[in-house]
């Protein structure tokens, strides 16, 4: 298990890419893999360093494990408690003048990883992705 | 991310290389946008892009909202495979003109 803590702000989210990019290259995930793995890690990162601790600062941490030939990453944050799996999905067949920005983030995650789950738990909001390769 | 413009007689290409992301996705939308501004036929040659997270979607949305309130067109070429699952899982296929 390895384990990276950076603070939660936007313009830093290479230093968690990079990382994650890394690492799943180590122990030899295919690259599409990666790819995509790493945009659901974005799609969570940006909305941590958006929005988890308003105009102050705090750190998120990203915790990688692999086993049996699958992925699993944690984020945890000590901001607002927020689940961000409560948020509604947004209507994809909407046509593109009738979209509003925002909300798709959330869903490619759902739809990227196999598994995503959060939990809130000794102060901290605790996101835990799943993704077999 | 870098962007080449092409300005042919009747549209303007735009050709992007690299990851449209949360910190690249501004350049890609200002660039859609000008080019919208100078002409009203618009390609992007996605063919260097792998990797397109939410924030690059919502600059593509912005064009193409913008490109049919002109009565313009923009539309997409190269368009590798994973751009294109994320455009499908988002419904993104659906708007968009991928040639």
């Amino acid at each position: 298990m390895d384990r990276l803590s950076v603070e939660a702000k936007v313009e830093n989210l290479y230093q968690i890419t990079d990382y994650v990019e890394e690492e799943l290259e180590a122990i030899g995930v295919p690259l599409g893999h990666i790819t995509s793995v790493c945009i659901a890690i974005e799609e969570v990162y940006v909305n941590i360093a958006s929005y988890a601790y308003k105009d102050e600062t705090g750190k998120v941490d990203v915790e990688i494990d692999t086993k049996d030939s699958s992925i699993n990453i944690k984020f945890f944050d000590e901001g607002t408690p927020y689940n961000p799996l409560e948020k509604m999905d947004p209507d994809i067949n909407l046509p593109a003048e009738k979209r509003q920005q925002g909300g798709l983030g959330i869903y490619m995650i759902k739809k990227i990883m196999d598994e995503v789950e959060y939990e809130y738990k000794d102060n901290k909001n605790i996101l835990t992705m799943v993704k077999g390769f | 991310m870098t962007i080449n413009e092409k300005i042919e007689s009747d549209k303007i290409v735009l050709e992007v290389e690299g990851k449209v992301d949360r910190l690249t996705t501004q350049q890609l939308q200002d660039a859609i946008l000008l080019a919208l501004q100078k002409m009203r036929q618009l390609e992007i040659d996605f063919g260097g892009v792998n990797y397109i997270s939410s924030a690059g979607l919502r600059a593509l949305l912005m064009g193409q909202k913008t490109a049919q309130s002109k009565q313009g067109r923009m539309y997409l070429t190269k368009v590798t495979e994973p751009v294109k699952e994320i455009f499908n899982i988002t419904g993104f296929s659906s708007f968009l003109e991928i040639q």
